[in-house]
């Protein structure tokens, strides 16, 4: 360190280099704001009103009724969690091979972009959408809604499995090849070990989504627990609502807590 | 077994050609025979083709061109199971050992038998007694005696290179291809491994080509040496014929008969205890 030199300022460089542009943009984006906050219309005697009606929904959360409506809160619990099982199983099971070919380092091409096609079209499609398409197709219940979570359990545990697929450290990979392994060895020897600790932590993990989910897109038909808690919002019956959105709340904490624990353990 | 011709050499590389899509030569027309029970030092700058060489033998890499036999049986132009099967007599080790992390040190010992098992049996790890029994003798051999069940990411490098050395034994092999299996070690370790290679080659009279980067410890351990340089053979030799001539001539030009800092050129000075100069103290 030498003393002598003067001392030169320092900022980190702008994001932006041109200040021209820089100004344009941000001032650009600040009036944009302005002028679509200025578009809103408000009704504020309506807000009042529902603001009324959301208090006693709010407010039967004080007092939820588990009791008047018992049978069939059980009945659609069990349905959801039979939905859930059943379609993370079956979608985690479907999801393998769709995986390894979305993977580019391990399918050839035709195979890479049909199972690409295939995670496409499963993601692009939100749940409560794919629901209502299976719910015409195979009438209301939770066939309907099994098949539909199936089928997005796919896409999410195939696209998550490539990705993880296309990080192998090749060089395990090399070394068992080397060794005169056939191909399937090479998958449950180099491959399976680098990657199945995360796609069970991804399985439980997508058991505790596609549970939440079942409660959504029984809304529309689909069986499950949310057709339980649909009937009670369309009699007005809030206390029971409320009972059912606790048990959902209190499911979803345990599954996640739990999920974390077993991913944990895995590592 | 393979055996065809006694005579031949245990490695016979002709007119063996790398070009790599991008272009880049790796390897130009190389000639190389590798007698049985010899121990060979491939040297040279990064790029020369070392890694290159040594993966075409085995075919991890495609040769663009030539042939290569090992044990008089050729390999090149083989697939599928008979590439399978050339590949479980030649036993591979690697610079950063390329273990399977979340298998235990047993596993990745006894991956190397997996030319020789059926799918169900390996997926189930059935492996038959011979090979766990010849699995146990090498990885105490290797000094990790009671070590099996521990998880290789659990290992130090040395310990993860004496299983790596394992594994390629267990297949049994006519020829050890090792690649830079000190780079990754420090100098210590680099010797004990390099000893214990070199004391198994000898115990199996088994013939290996090792890449190595450290010529001081190939000129310790090995009885030839060949320089590459930018895919052609430059030098083929004894130890001892390995002049600051023959490395300038391998690597470029650089002042080979110095370590001391003061004596360094400007554009790289060296700390006082650079794994080089600490191995030069201790010869």
């Amino acid at each position: 360190m030498s003393g002598t030199a003067a001392a030169r300022s320092w900022r980190p460089p702008p994001f932006i280099a041109n200040p021209w542009l820089r100004l344009a943009i941000y001032g650009g984006a600040a009036l944009y704001l302005a002028l679509a906050l200025g578009t809103l219309e408000v009704n504020w005697a309506r807000v009042a009103e529902g603001l009324v009606r959301g208090w006693a929904f709010v407010a039967a959360f004080g007092s939820p009724d588990f009791t008047s409506r018992s049978g069939e809160i059980y009945e659609g619990m069990v349905e959801s969690l039979t939905m859930t099982v059943v379609s993370t199983v079956l979608g985690v099971a479907l999801s393998l091979p769709v995986g390894l070919g979305a993977a580019r380092n391990l399918a050839p091409l035709p195979v890479y972009l049909v199972c690409r096609g295939i995670i496409a079209i499963s993601r692009s499609f939100p749940e409560i959408i794919v629901a209502i398409l299976f719910v015409k197709m195979f009438g209301f219940g939770p066939l309907a809604g099994m098949v539909t979570l199936a089928f997005a359990t796919i896409g999410f545990m195939a696209k998550l499995l490539a990705e993880d697929l296309e990080d192998l450290d090749e060089a395990q990979v090399e070394a068992v090849r080397a060794a005169g392994a056939s191909w399937p060895q090479l998958m449950v020897y180099a491959v399976q070990p680098q990657v199945l600790p995360r796609f069970i932590g991804l399985s439980v993990y997508r058991l505790d989504i596609n549970f939440r989910e079942s409660a959504v897109i029984g809304i529309v038909g689909a069986g499950g627990i949310g057709a339980t808690l649909n009937t009670s919002f369309d009699r007005y019956e809030f206390g029971t609502s409320a009972a059912i959105l606790l048990l959902i709340i209190g499911i979803v904490m345990v599954a996640e807590y739990s999920s974390g624990i077993i991913r944990k353990r895995l590592q | 077994m393979l055996r065809m011709d006694q005579s031949a050499p245990m490695l016979r590389i002709r007119g063996l050609t790398k070009t790599y899509r991008s272009g880049d030569k790796a390897l130009d027309n190389v000639d190389l025979d590798v007698p049985r029970g010899q121990l060979m030092a491939l040297i040279g700058p990064s790029g020369a083709g070392k890694s290159t060489l040594i993966r075409c033998v085995n075919r991890l890499v495609e040769p663009s061109a030539g042939q290569v036999a090992v044990d008089g049986a050729p390999v090149t132009g083989l697939g599928g199971g008979a590439l399978r099967a050339a590949r479980r007599r030649m036993g591979m080790i690697f610079q950063e050992f390329a273990l399977v992390e979340r298998l235990t040190v047993m596993e990745n010992v006894l991956s190397g038998r997996l030319g020789y098992v059926g799918f169900w049996a390996s997926w189930l790890r059935r492996f038959p007694q011979s090979d766990i029994d010849e699995a146990f003798r090498l990885i105490e051999r290797a000094g990790l005696g009671g070590m099996h069940d521990k998880r290789a990411d659990q290992l130090s490098g040395g310990q993860r290179q004496r299983v790596g050395i394992c594994r390629a034994l267990i297949q049994n092999p006519a020829l050890l291809l090792v690649d830079e299996p000190t780079a990754s070690l420090d100098p210590k370790t680099s010797r004990q491994i390099m000893r214990l290679l070199v004391e198994l080659c000898t115990e199996r009279k088994l013939a290996a080509i090792v890449n190595i980067h450290d010529v001081a410890l190939a000129q310790m351990f090995v009885s030839r040496i060949v320089g590459l340089r930018a895919g052609r053979i430059v030098f083929d030799g004894s130890p001892d014929a390995l002049t600051t001539e023959v490395l300038t001539e391998i690597y470029g030009e650089e002042d080979w008969n110095t370590n001391r800092p003061a004596d360094d050129d400007e554009d790289e000075p060296p700390h006082p205890l650079t794994p080089a100069a600490r191995l030069d103290e201790a010869r």
